[in-house]
């Protein structure tokens, strides 16, 4: 009769246990981050908030032309009013509700309880409204700009 | 040797005195946000929705604005806040992708001295503006100039 085993030799001897295969990542497997809504949102938040920048320094300036005389601060809004400024005042108007749109979302991240669980839902929220202040804004501005 | 070992759960020592900076800029970006949401929409719908839109905006028109007290503050209020809000988010991209100390500085000055600058001409423009200037062609002013 053999020995009664005991220890790791005995755990050793019974483990005929079948390890299945690991599951393949549904992960990329790339080294590219790709952070989906929260990333996008982060991203576009920055590059509208430098385009808007850069445009109130330039509009703080042209308004203050108003100081110097009317001839002055028209001859600059005439800039204003021709089709390219236009189309480019439909960007920079697209760019701010973007931007502010997008804050409150961050702010409801930052305080409401369920804001972090939420924030995928509210980006598409966010898309959602802004292309409903889009819709209402585009086709009065450019009649504005087009219908003389 | 001895060593001195802190009672658990005794709170850490505090490493920084004095007001914390990061924590109020945390915070005004969130509260000016929300303001300039109600500021910025307004000032785009005044401005560009109703009327004849961007085509409406010369001297007269804006001069009828700002002979207003209520504009004069809306607009004080939106340059301040804004422009210190652009100014902050722009340094938070300074820090996140300048990592020289001395392009770093270098930037912040200019965020900082252009700042300031544009705040004081803009503040001095809405409240040292005259909409009926002296000598000024009656055409480019606002209708009620004339009873001057």
């Amino acid at each position: 009769m053999p020995a009664k085993v005991t220890g790791a030799e005995g755990t050793a001897a019974s483990a005929t246990t079948s390890v299945p295969e690991p599951r393949r990542s549904v992960l990329s497997t790339g080294t590219l981050y790709r952070g989906r809504e929260g990333m996008w949102s982060w991203v576009l938040h920055r590059i509208t908030g430098v385009a808007i920048y850069f445009f109130l320094l330039v509009h703080i300036l042209d308004t203050a032309l108003i100081r110097v005389s009317p001839e002055a601060y028209n001859a600059v809004m005439e800039s204003y009013k021709n089709p390219v400024m236009g189309i480019g005042e439909l960007f920079l108007v697209g760019a701010v509700g973007f931007h502010a749109l997008n804050g409150l979302r961050i702010i409801l991240v930052d305080f409401w309880k369920v804001g972090t669980r939420h924030h995928r839902t509210m980006f598409w929220g966010v898309l959602g409204v802004w292309a409903v202040l889009m819709i209402g804004f585009t086709p009065r501005h450019l009649m504005n700009v087009f219908g003389g | 040797m001895t060593a001195t070992i802190d009672a658990p759960r005794s709170p850490y020592a505090q490493t920084k005195r004095g007001v914390n900076w990061e924590k109020w800029g945390w915070i005004y970006m969130r509260a000016s946000g929300i303001m300039l949401v109600v500021l910025i929409f307004g000032h785009l719908f005044v401005n560009l929705m109703t009327g004849t839109g961007i085509s409406q905006i010369d001297f007269g028109f804006v001069a009828g604005k700002l002979a207003d007290p209520f504009w004069q503050i809306w607009d004080t209020l939106m340059l301040w806040l804004a422009l210190i809000h652009g100014a902050n988010g722009m340094r938070t991209l300074v820090n996140d992708y300048v990592s020289r100390p001395g392009t770093r500085r270098l930037l912040h000055g200019a965020l900082a001295a252009s700042t300031v600058v544009l705040l004081v001409l803009g503040t001095l423009v809405i409240y040292t503006f005259d909409p009926c200037p002296a000598g000024a062609d009656p055409s480019l002013v606002a209708s009620f100039c004339e009873g001057l």
